[in-house]
């Protein structure tokens, strides 16, 4: 255990000490929030579907836990540029608890970047029905920030260098967001897109959000929970997988 | 305490390590020397873990790293010859994680880590990132934080480059007082001849990928017909500089010992 705490504290302490990055990983969120939230806004309501800032909140701050989680897994390509994962790659310690901390470690941060980016959507004028949905919507960015994580790390631990990370965010990352509904309503779409948004698993994860926040959901909470953990399961047995077998 | 035979790796088409054969004992310190590229963190590399072997058998301590990594890597301390230092985390930061890492009690930890720290001049500057430090200091740090623990084997890859004499110095009293003291079997390699000729009991030469002598330093001058460490080490070596292709003259020299062979 205090190999696996180590490691999450050592996660923490580099989020929390790179306080510049922070506030630069709020200004996307909040673009999108603002610009679509207020821009768009007129034109959803006129389609009868209501409040377009209500709506786009869980989304916003989906996306902030999913691109902190994932790029914390792929941290593990600097540890690896920088030496420092040779360090704890030879460490008497088995991997898996290793791979376990780091993870943790690294959806812990994606959660405190989410709680920070609804935050922000609070202030902006995102009013959730009530308090009680708060732990809920917790939930859901724990499991999100879990999923992304442990993908993160499938990837980190696959990848060798840099090269390839371009190529993750424009073909792996980027899809996840935009094909997730967190920026469109899933109803009524068209028959391709909607297998894609069904098979994203950020997809479940905004949706519960939003069942939790606004008490919207296309698919149904418990649906929402049971997928994102069955998948949060397999996507942390392929990262311990891929990370027990790095060499270096 | 290692037995490597016929050890073989291979990266693509470059062969980095070809047949590698020897012994260390138990309580011994060995000197691994060799001109850059040699395959000597190579060989490093699959005796602690990190890769595994194209072919050939390893056994550290009666074991095959390959099929029992963790209980082999139970057994080893290493400092890297490349940096691997969390350069975001603080000096002390790092040998707390290092001494978590490797299961050090906390009291005997909290101790150790500031004996080394001062021992390397680093105890002022404890609290300061490592990203901060200069060369040198970090150089020091990787040092102090492998001597953290006690291991049954410690590999040190190329421990010296970029260090003060006073560091050196240091590192290698300390290294010789676990050996003596403790029984810690030493496996080292280095580009300074007299750091091995003053420490090591024994010294395999390893050129291009291969072992081209062995023995303990007397051995060896004796072997080359030269007075000090250093002429032994070029005269078996050639005297081009590594890194860069080999000359017509210097292929010929080693064609010419390979057939001596
Ligand atoms: N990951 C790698 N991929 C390709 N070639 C490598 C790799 N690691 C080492 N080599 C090559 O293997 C040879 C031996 O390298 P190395 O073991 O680092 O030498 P030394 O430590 O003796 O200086 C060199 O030619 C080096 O370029
Ligand atoms: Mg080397």
């Amino acid at each position: 255990m205090a190999v696996v705490y180590i490691l999450w504290l050592r996660e923490v302490k580099k989020y929390l000490r790179s306080r510049p990055q922070i506030l630069a990983s709020l200004g996307q969120p909040l673009m999108y929030l603002l610009a679509m939230g207020f821009g768009l806004g007129p034109v959803f309501q006129k389609a009868g579907q209501g409040d377009y800032l209500q709506f786009i909140a869980p989304g916003v701050v989906g996306m902030a836990v999913l691109f902190t989680s994932i790029f914390s897994g792929i941290g593990l390509l600097w540890d690896r540029q920088f030496g420092f994962l040779k360090e704890t790659l030879v460490a008497p310690v088995p991997r898996l608890q290793i791979m376990v901390g780091r993870t943790v470690g690294g959806a812990t941060v994606a959660m405190i970047q989410g709680i920070l980016v609804l935050t922000v959507c609070l202030i902006a004028g995102f009013r959730p029905h009530g308090l009680a949905s708060v732990p809920l919507a917790l939930l859901f960015m724990a499991l999100i920030a879990v999923v992304f994580a442990a993908l993160g790390t499938v990837i980190g631990s696959t990848l060798r260098d840099m090269q390839g990370f371009q190529l993750v965010m424009n073909f792996l990352v980027m899809p996840i967001f935009f094909l997730s509904g967190a920026l469109f309503p899933l109803a009524d779409l068209p028959p391709a897109l909607a297998v894609a948004t069904h098979l994203d698993p950020l997809s479940y994860g905004i949706d519960g959000l939003r069942g939790a926040l606004i008490g919207q959901s296309h698919f149904g909470v418990a649906v929402d929970l049971a997928v994102l953990g069955s998948v949060a399961v397999c996507f942390l047995a392929l990262g311990a997988r891929a990370f027990s077998k790095i060499q270096i | 305490m290692i037995r490597v035979e016929n050890l073989v790796k291979t990266f693509g088409d470059v062969i980095a390590v070809e047949g590698v054969s020897f012994d260390v004992r138990a309580g011994e310190i060995f000197a691994f020397l060799g001109p850059n590229g040699a395959g000597k963190t190579t060989t490093i590399k699959m005796l602690t873990t990190l890769l595994r072997p194209t072919s050939g058998s390893i056994t550290l301590d009666g074991l095959d790293p390959a099929a029992k990594p963790l209980d082999v890597r139970r057994r080893f301390g290493i400092v890297f010859q490349d940096p691997s230092l969390d350069g975001d985390l603080t000096a002390y930061e790092n040998m707390e994680l290092h001494g978590v890492l490797y299961h050090v009690p906390r009291r005997v930890r909290t101790e150790r880590i500031q004996t080394l720290l001062s021992l390397f001049e680093l105890w002022d500057r404890r609290g300061s990132r490592v990203k901060e430090f200069s060369g040198g200091m970090k150089r020091r740090l990787e040092i102090a934080r492998g001597l953290l623990h006690t291991p049954k084997i410690l590999f040190l890859d190329e421990p010296t480059l970029g260090l003060d004499p006073q560091s050196r110095n240091q590192l290698w009293t300390h290294v010789r007082h676990l050996n003596e003291t403790e029984g810690v079997t030493v496996f080292l390699t280095t580009h300074y001849m007299d750091e091995a000729e003053r420490v090591a009991h024994r010294i395999a030469v390893i050129d291009h990928g291969r072992i081209v002598a062995q023995g303990s330093p007397q051995d060896l001058k004796q072997q080359t017909g030269t007075e000090s460490l250093e002429q032994a080490f070029l005269a078996l070596t050639g005297s081009s500089i590594r890194d860069e292709r080999v000359d017509g003259a210097d292929q010929m020299r080693q064609m010419a010992r390979m057939w001596r062979r």
